[in-house]
């Protein structure tokens, strides 16, 4: 017969307040197997922990219950201090009396017996606990950063500085991102690119950072400190080896196409790099444009480089490497707000722009130089209107949440805009100010006080009326109905996540929330690390922010990383899924139902009826395997099974509630 | 409030705007429309636009609106806005040059308040003092509205608050003399 102790935690009055915690630890103590059943002010505590391990000793316990906190809490805790008794750690169950039971209650009447039945419970599941143990699994020293933005050079570079050898997989033909198309900087206007292209460079020199740009993660399979990782690298046609980058190619190429980098406000070549500060300084060929790869006419560039570094011939590379930990830096992209603000016109009015493009037009290597001018008729508009939460905060139209950022760059279009147009006026259409941050709330008041005029409302449509773009909205503040004849318009519009980010997520098990923002493990606690062991995130990929917050969560996920390389070997995950090969038929409804592509069929023989056969079964890979027990569900002869979480347990606990 | 257009607002009625602030020693760009003037006002309820909605007028440039209104001379000075604000916009002050403009340009929002004021600031530069019998006298023939208050006369001779001898501070010519100097340093 077992041993069981059972402690029953008051937390302060967090559960002693819903729960007679007295009566719990007293019906406890008639169930079978139960020695002991007490109660304690602060479980978790130090003295808490002491009072358990007296009671193991004196008592002669074998295994315990602890009825206090949801098991997310403490369960981890209470395995530690097991770890310094006679007793395994896995001979412990956790009994959640406060989450699911006293904080949802309000009276004792109906918190108490509840309680007895969650210990009850606990009780007849840690009666069939049996001890577990890890297996230790060897750790690949080798980072893979899957986005090359402010985030994932930051992470890339604090990692390689720590030692370790990083890869970067940009999909563009550059490293940089969002932020080296910016001017400037909020709050301190530093000059993006000046802060950016260091960075770059830097990356590009690091003996330790390998950089794969035009290129994309195919597939990943493995776990943690072991993931097998399948990247192609699109053709660029141009040998990378011997171009010197002189761009000569670019002047030459015929082939004019609508820049990216320049948010279709200037052109670029069919042979190209995306921005002078490129890195790698290295032009690529964009397949669908060039004539030579289009109609087999052409091939100016070939005639011209002196090096002989176009190749037309050029195939893509895919190459298949193991990594220890992957950082997914996939960052975001402006919502299409032509497709969804008809009332804005939708696209129709030229001089209706982008945030970026605005970014991109007060550049000065941008389009204009720095010259701020209407896209329509290159005149310098003397009244700029700037319109807030353009899908943002707008759940019907666009997302529901704050994009966070749009506060502060807007600030600073209307201080870049009132610098450079000296008899300029410039509106502002917010619903909130919301500046925090060091040195935020100060830039907004001062351009305020640069002649930035306010208005507190949406706006409600604008129309063309002889060349000007009416702006129709309410000033909530004069309580009154206002409309500005503007010469621009430039909506700060909703950071949604970039194209790809979903489909990185699926392929690499992360929970993506409503918006397909990539979910962290803890929203408090865990903010960079996933659910899945050896990947993390940094930067806009998670949720909207700034570049400060980006960098941030970059380094602290470098050092995540830097951490997991810290060892050699990594203790698994002893709760998982086994499979008892005597009653496996192979079907493989665990296969493709498991989240972590853990199972695999395998083939086995054996002896079965006194004669050898050849059959396939399930196999679960542990360090894949996570514990989520979806397999054991989905096989139907019951040969999945979860330690720590046995059928029979479950069951067990199912009879202990029902028991009247 | 009809429909306003922001964008026939003019560059001289933002620099009117600058000039009342100067007056005032206020940067209207200070205020960020918190309200608390307007919560802690004791005449807010009689006033036809609120303390922060005057500012507001003047952020965007709107003075002849703030000119018109009425609540610069509901105002009653107290000095709770200025002393609360926590930007530090002396509202006080505005209200007052705001007055102070809209007297200049001719207009009188609040007709009797200007009458009774003149009448209140008159008898004290003769008197020394404010001399209720007078005042009621020169505010009901100087508004037209000759009845108003007379009902409270008798109350108030019977307990010696009017009579026929009219009372006056010992240094008449010194409070004369600070009366005439706010009055030439742009008082009114």
């Amino acid at each position: 017969m077992s041993r069981v102790g059972v402690f029953v935690c008051h937390c302060g009055s967090n559960i002693a307040g819903t729960v007679d915690v007295e009566r719990v630890a007293e019906e406890a103590g008639k169930l079978p197997g139960v020695v002991l059943a007490t109660t304690n002010k602060y479980m978790c505590s130090a003295p808490g922990q002491q009072a358990v391990k007296d009671a193991i000793v004196e008592h002669g316990l074998d295994r315990i219950v602890i009825a206090s906190c949801s098991p997310r809490m403490h369960e981890a805790t209470f395995r530690k201090m097991l770890a310094g008794t006679d007793i395994n750690p896995y001979m412990l169950e956790i009994a959640n009396v406060r989450e699911q039971c006293s904080w949802v209650h309000k009276e004792k009447e109906v918190g108490t017996p509840k309680a007895v039945d969650l210990v009850k419970m606990a009780v007849a599941k840690v009666n069939y606990d049996a001890p577990l143990t890890t297996t230790t699994i060897p750790v690949n020293k080798r980072a893979l950063i899957i986005g090359g933005g402010i985030a994932g050079m930051q992470a890339a570079l604090d990692i390689a500085d720590a030692g370790y050898p990083v890869t970067i997989v940009e999909k563009e033909p550059s490293l940089g991102g969002k932020m080296v198309m910016l001017d400037k900087t909020f709050p301190t206007m530093d000059c993006s690119a000046c802060i950016c292209t260091p960075k770059m460079t830097d990356v590009g020199a690091h003996p330790n950072i390998t950089i794969k740009t035009l290129a994309e993660v195919e597939s990943v399979g493995g776990y943690v400190g072991n993931f097998e990782v399948t990247i192609r690298e699109k053709a660029k046609y141009v040998d990378y080896d011997s171009c010197t980058g002189c761009g000569l190619c670019e002047t030459k190429c015929p082939q004019k196409v609508e820049s990216e980098f320049d948010q279709g406000l200037a052109q670029r070549r069919a042979i190209y790099r995306p921005f002078a500060q490129a890195v790698p300084a290295k032009p690529s060929i964009d397949a669908a444009h060039c004539r030579k790869l289009v109609d087999g006419k052409c091939g100016v560039c070939e005639k011209l480089c002196p090096c002989g570094s176009i190749k037309f011939d050029d195939v893509d590379k895919v190459s298949t490497e193991t990594y220890g930990a992957i950082i997914v830096a996939t960052g975001y992209q402006l919502i299409d707000w032509t497709k969804i603000y008809g009332e804005y016109g939708g696209g129709r009015y030229k001089d209706v722009i982008s945030g970026l493009q605005f970014e991109r037009l007060v550049n000065a290597s941008g389009p204009t130089e720095g010259h701020i001018q209407r896209p329509s008729d290159n005149t310098e508009p003397k009244t700029l209107v700037i319109i807030k939460c353009v899908g943002s905060r707008d759940p019907e139209k666009g997302k529901s949440y704050c994009s966070r950022a749009c506060c502060m760059y807007s600030a600073k279009h209307a201080h870049q805009y009132l610098d450079k147009v000296k008899d300029g006026r410039c509106y502002v259409f917010y619903m909130d100010v919301r500046a925090a941050g060091k040195g935020y709330d100060e830039f907004y008041m001062n351009t305020q006080h640069d002649g930035a005029r306010y208005v507190r409302g949406r706006v409600s449509k604008i129309y063309n009326q002889n060349g000007k773009l009416i702006c129709q909205g309410e000033d909530t503040l004069l309580g009154s109905q206002v409309v500005v004849e503007a010469d621009m318009v430039v909506v700060e519009t909703a950071m949604v996540p970039a194209d790809d980010a979903n489909r990185i997520g699926s392929m690499l098990g992360i929970t993506r929330d409503k918006d397909l923002w990539l979910s962290e493990a803890h929203p408090k606690l865990r903010p960079v690390e996933t659910n899945s062991g050896g990947i993390y995130l940094a930067g806009t990929c998670q949720g909207p922010k700034d570049i400060p917050d980006s960098v941030a969560q970059a380094s602290a996920a470098a050092m995540k990383v830097a951490i997991l390389f810290s060892k050699d070997e990594l203790e698994s995950n002893a709760m998982i899924a086994h499979s008892t090969t005597s009653l496996c038929n192979g079907c493989g409804a665990c296969v493709s139902i498991c989240p972590y592509t853990a199972i695999t069929l395998e083939e086995i023989t054996v002896r079965e009826n006194s004669r050898m056969v050849t059959r396939p079964v399930s196999k679960v890979n542990p360090g894949l395997c996570q514990g989520c027990g979806a397999c054991t569900v989905a096989c139907r002869p019951g040969a999945m099974d979860l330690r720590g979480f046995t059928d029979e347990q479950i069951m067990k606990e199912v009879a202990a509630l029902c028991q009247w | 409030m009809d429909t306003v257009n922001l964008s026939n607002v003019t560059n001289a009625q933002f620099e009117a705007v600058e000039r009342i602030g100067k007056e005032a020693g206020v940067d209207y760009d200070d205020c960020y429309q918190c309200g608390k003037c307007t919560a802690g006002c004791p005449m807010a309820h009689a006033m036809d636009y609120a303390p922060r909605q005057i500012i507001r007028l003047l952020q965007l440039g709107l003075v002849e609106e703030a000119l018109a209104a009425k609540t610069p001379w509901i105002c009653a000075h107290c000095m709770v806005c200025s002393a609360r604000c926590p930007q530090g916009v002396d509202i006080t002050a505005t209200m007052l040059a705001v007055r102070r403009e809209s007297k200049r340009r001719g207009l009188k929002p609040a007709r009797e308040t200007d009458i009774f004021d003149d009448a209140f600031i008159g008898n004290v530069r003769s008197f020394g003092k404010s001399n209720e019998a007078i005042l009621a006298a020169k505010y009901n023939l100087l508004s037209g509205h000759l009845m108003q208050d007379m009902l409270n006369a008798p109350k108030m001779a019977m307990r010696g608050m009017i009579g026929p001898k009219i009372h006056s501070v010992k240094d008449k010519d010194a409070v004369k003399c600070l009366v005439d100097k706010a009055l030439n340093k742009g008082g009114e």
